[in-house]
């Protein structure tokens, strides 16, 4: 029994792990007011540069470092246009996922087709030795881990610590924070900063540990489903943790339907992320006054001083 | 001044090509002139251009009405791909009868196509309060998936030696041809006439006038007791209708069998196509032309000098970029001015 279970939650917390890291990083992003729905062209930036990193050193660490930094510079174009220049932020984010998703494909290129092969860390060797946990913590990258804890950052972070209240608020009510002194731009740019950050993250987690394999729509619309996951989870890290796995278990139902031989066409099973996406979006949105109290009050509304 | 900012964008984009070219160690001016002027030197090119020009125009038209109504239908390639499916199903059936009937049917089957994929977001919308951004580009996911389970499967040509396409349309189901000797066909005809209906219900009807308001603000909308409801249906359809079309055109069309990637990202090229053109039919018209030059211009640098196809997006996202950019110093006179000291502690 405890074996035909282990697969299936190791299997669900790995399909999971970009859309937690994603998630939160939007997450935050817009619990300060700010929409960036260019999260799946600075996923596809942070795949290719991690991936490129990991062909050239073999240092996934690195590769990760260099999808973050790549994916915030994207995420530093948004703020320029969308904060500071006050440009609708939604064509701004559609910008640039098309412009992210293109120049991925360009830069990806000569990768098309390689196959990496990352070593299991020693962390991970030494984790399998655990008890009870082992069997699972063993087969997943340390990556997951710190997903994990960046939940429990995010949470702290948000709740507990007064920088988190003012970000809250800043996305509530900006007019009230510029009012009270609070910098509402800065605190827009640095959580649009974190959000291009962790959506590079979970880029390098597809590309580098999760397929190991370079091909164009590598990301295959995980950036959206992570902004849609936000929504889902009213705006609540807690929710946006657990939509995660929830979505992971929907990746990986396709591939526990296809070895159990149920035969259901597999094109069938690749849309059921996407039509559980829909459904669930449906689910939340419908009931109007939830919605209306989740919702950061100034989300995708530009804010300037003088106005 | 609104016609300002996509002028300089493309200058900024060719100039952003020219930096491509002396990166590629090519002398910038004339290669830059070449990948202009070379596509459309003769008539085939013009005809090469006029033909991937024409399904941008058409889903550029259907998206711009639910834009100029604040309805983001960002679903275009999918409802391409269900104009394909529908229009594709009525050929690859009714094709080798020949009637005068199947050409119709399936311009009329693929709008309905592209309608029905449309309207799942239009419905989720208004009934559930559903985002439609995300429905909608959700659905384009799932209609590759139908597709390609189509071609992959049911569709597959027998005789195609495994390859994932369809039988060769039958001549019944193809596209009259408009100019001899070239591909140039009737999808040409199909974003003209978008181009006049999307005037005259943009600019000359009380549908489009109430169109304009909700998007300008939904609040003077409501309050004149225009139904914010019916824009997002008339939106989502419109785009529905044209994508759909424009799908059927590209298997009737330049492609002439089913593939399982029948567009080449026009669905989201024509985003592009939308702003760029101002929501504005004429202006899409025209943009719509230089946004299928830069497609013939990546062809020919990919053939040319071997660069990758992802050239054609990267400039068409730059263009839409540089866009984006030039609005704001158009719309906005930006100042400089240096932050207040006093407040920093308080911050902290």
């Amino acid at each position: 029994m405890i074996e035909q279970v282990i697969p299936l939650v190791v299997a669900t917390l790995v399909a999971g792990t970009p859309l937690v890291y994603a998630g939160l990083g939007e997450l935050v992003t817009e619990r300060a007011g700010v929409l960036n729905m260019g999260v799946e062209g600075m996923m596809v930036i942070g795949a290719i540069a991690a991936f490129a990193v990991t062909q050239a050193t073999g240092n996934v660490w690195l590769a990760v470092l260099a999808a973050m930094v790549a994916a915030m510079a994207l995420s530093v174009l948004f703020a320029v246009l969308a904060i500071s220049f006050r440009a609708n932020q939604v064509a701004v984010g559609l910008a640039l996922t098309i412009f992210g998703t293109s120049l991925g494909s360009y830069l990806g290129k000569p990768y098309v087709g390689m196959a990496l092969v990352v070593e299991p860390s020693a962390l991970m060797q030494a984790a399998a030795r655990l008890p009870l946990l082992g069997p699972i913590l063993g087969q997943l990258h340390p990556l997951v881990w710190l997903s994990w804890l960046l939940f429990a950052a995010v949470w702290y972070f948000l709740y507990r610590t007064r920088r988190g209240l003012v970000l809250r608020a800043v996305g509530e009510s900006p007019t009230s924070a510029h009012a009270i002194g609070y910098p509402v731009q800065r605190i827009r740019y640095f959580a649009t900063l974190f959000g291009g950050a962790m959506a590079g993250v979970a880029g390098a987690y597809v590309s580098v540990l999760y397929t190991g394999l370079w091909t164009e729509g590598l990301i295959a619309g995980r950036g959206w489903i992570a902004v849609a996951l936000v929504v889902f989870a009213t705006w609540r890290p807690g929710r946006c943790f657990a939509g995660a796995y929830l979505f992971g278990g929907a990746t990986m139902a396709q591939l526990f339907a296809q070895s159990a031989g149920i035969g259901l066409p597999s094109e069938l099973m690749s849309a059921l992320p996407y039509i559980a996406t829909i459904v669930v979006l449906v689910l939340i949105s419908r009931n109007a006054t939830v919605m209306r109290l989740s919702v950061p009050a100034s989300l995708g509304k530009p804010f300037s001083a003088r106005a | 001044m609104v016609w300002l900012s996509p002028v300089i964008a493309l200058t900024l984009t060719a100039l952003m090509a020219m930096i491509v070219f002396a990166a590629a160690g090519l002398n910038p001016l004339s290669s830059l002139a070449t990948f202009i002027l070379a596509p459309v030197a003769d008539l085939y090119g013009v005809a090469e251009l006029l033909i991937k020009a024409a399904p941008l125009v058409l889903i550029g038209i259907g998206l711009s009405v639910g834009y100029r109504a604040g309805v983001w239908n960002i679903g275009g390639e999918g409802q391409l791909i269900l104009g394909v499916i529908f229009g594709g199903y009525i050929a690859l059936h009714f094709g080798t009868d020949g009637g005068v009937w199947v050409l119709p049917a399936m311009v009329i089957a693929a709008a309905m196509g592209g309608m029905l994929w449309a309207a799942v977001p239009a419905l989720l919308r208004t009934r559930f309060n559903a985002s439609e951004i995300l429905v909608s580009l959700m659905m384009n996911y799932i209609a590759q998936l139908w597709l390609s389970w189509l071609v992959f499967g049911a569709w597959r040509d027998p005789a195609g030696f495994n390859f994932p396409q369809s039988q060769p349309l039958a001549p019944g189901a193809l596209f009259p041809i408009l100019i001899e000797g070239t591909r140039a066909n009737a999808s040409i005809i199909f974003a003209l006439l978008a181009v006049i209906l999307g005037w005259v219900l943009m600019n000359r009807s009380f549908v489009g006038f109430q169109l304009r308001v909700t998007g300008l603000s939904e609040g003077a909308a409501r309050y004149a007791g225009f139904s914010t409801h019916r824009a997002v249906w008339i939106g989502m359809l419109a785009g529905g209708a044209t994508a759909g079309i424009a799908g059927v055109g590209e298997i009737a069309g330049p492609l002439g069998q089913i593939f399982p990637t029948a567009s080449p990202g026009y669905g989201y090229a024509a985003i592009i196509v939308a702003f760029l053109g101002r929501l504005n039919p004429v202006g899409i018209l025209f943009s719509g032309l230089l946004m299928a030059l830069i497609y013939l211009s990546g062809d020919l640098a990919q053939m040319s000098l071997g660069m990758p196809s992802a050239i054609t997006g990267l400039l068409q996202s730059l263009l839409l970029f540089f866009l984006l950019t030039a609005d704001v110093f158009i719309q906005y006179r930006l100042r400089y001015t240096a932050p207040a000291r006093a407040t920093e502690g308080a911050a902290a």
